[in-house]
């Protein structure tokens, strides 16, 4: 019994619980809903980067992640993009 | 012309039916002319909660097939004026009928009726496509669990990917005594995850049951906290700003209202 009541403490109301388990299968749900989601902004991307620097496109990595939010440190999605940059380009009157 | 809408929710058993029987009894009681369609093709129970299960000759499937004309498949609920249903076929399975069919039908609907409410079934199937095919807006149930809360953020994504943008949330079973020891997640909780406009709030509520046993939706229950609620949902339907705490409700009930909407301490 005792030990039940210190492992309700450590963790918290159940409801927390729920809402973190929720939150990180919705970030799998929500990817796997739109599997050319992450192509198309990875398109997007390379174009809007190419503009300004030569990137290495077999490099690039994006995904779609969690992380801790600042002010409160609930987990939240987040698009993680790696984008390797072979240099800048000459952007001249600009 | 009227307005179709659809009640979803991706997961079976969190009350799409219950609500649909409701909303269909408290717009008619507005005096609204409404009707019920039952879209759960094989697995009919709208007629049952509504408690019209002895007075169906037939059904969706025969409207689409031409068997009848639409006005001899449509069940008149004696009780409530200007309340219709139109219940499912029973023995045949969802693919007896398309989305083109489903459009058809709800767009002639449209005609006769102020709202046609279209009970969806469970699952993301030809049934739930069928069921989405003609509405104008759609409702999404869910109950605070993660598995309801999950399969309607899955529908909301569908919904908006079918052109059925806005789908407005109604939060079904909540346990205000559970919420109050962190034990239940909120209203706050599951609308800053499913990052929708909310339409409604009803709690689990024993009368529910007892209403559904006897084939009495308990909206038209005034003593029912549930029908309450149904009853306010009924009223933004149409368009009325109805404050989530309502004062006809008991005094003790008010207070723990009040509590989950953080009004009082």
């Amino acid at each position: 019994m005792d030990f039940l009541k210190i492992f309700s403490r450590n963790s918290g109301p159940s409801k927390n619980v729920a809402k973190e388990r929720l939150k990180l299968v919705l970030v799998h749900d929500r990817t796997n809903c739109s599997p050319h989601f992450l192509d198309m902004v990875k398109g997007d991307i390379i174009k809007v980067i190419s503009d300004y620097a030569e990137i290495d496109e077999s490099g690039l990595d994006i995904k779609l992640t969690k992380t801790k939010r600042d002010e409160d440190d609930t987990m939240v999605p987040a698009l993680v993009a790696n984008i390797p940059i072979k240099k800048m380009k000459d952007r001249k009157g600009i | 012309m009227g307005e179709v809408i659809v009640i979803t929710s991706g997961k079976g058993g969190v009350g799409k039916t219950t609500t649909t029987a409701n909303l269909g009894t408290a717009l008619s009681q507005l005096g609204y002319k409404v009707v019920v369609v039952d879209a759960d093709i094989g697995l009919r129970n709208l007629d049952v909660v509504m408690g019209l299960e002895n007075r169906i000759v037939y059904d969706l499937v025969d409207i689409v097939e031409g068997v009848c004309r639409l006005n001899q498949g449509l069940i008149k609920d004696k009780r409530y004026d200007g309340l219709y249903l139109l219940p499912a076929a029973q023995t045949k399975d969802k693919n007896a009928i398309n989305p083109k069919q489903m459009l058809k039908l709800t767009s002639e609907l449209k005609e006769m009726f102020d709202y046609v409410l279209v009970d969806c079934p469970a699952g993301i199937e030809q049934g739930f496509k069928n069921a989405i095919a003609g509405a104008d807006r759609a409702i999404v149930i869910t109950t605070p669990e993660i598995s309801a809360v999950r399969d309607a953020d899955r529908i909301i994504g569908i919904l908006e990917a079918s052109d059925l943008a806005n789908p407005l949330l109604v939060i079904n079973r909540i346990r205000v005594d559970m919420v109050k020891r962190g034990d239940m997640m909120d209203i706050d909780d599951i609308i800053d995850i499913l990052a929708i406009d909310l339409l409604g709030v009803v709690p689990d509520d024993e009368s529910i049951v007892i209403s559904t046993n006897k084939g009495e939706p308990a909206a038209a229950d005034k003593n029912s906290l549930a029908g309450q609620a149904y009853r306010n949902i009924a009223r933004r339907i149409k368009g009325e700003e109805v404050p989530f705490v309502d004062m006809d409700t008991s005094e003790s009930f008010m207070t723990k209202l009040k509590k989950v909407f953080g009004l009082a301490k």
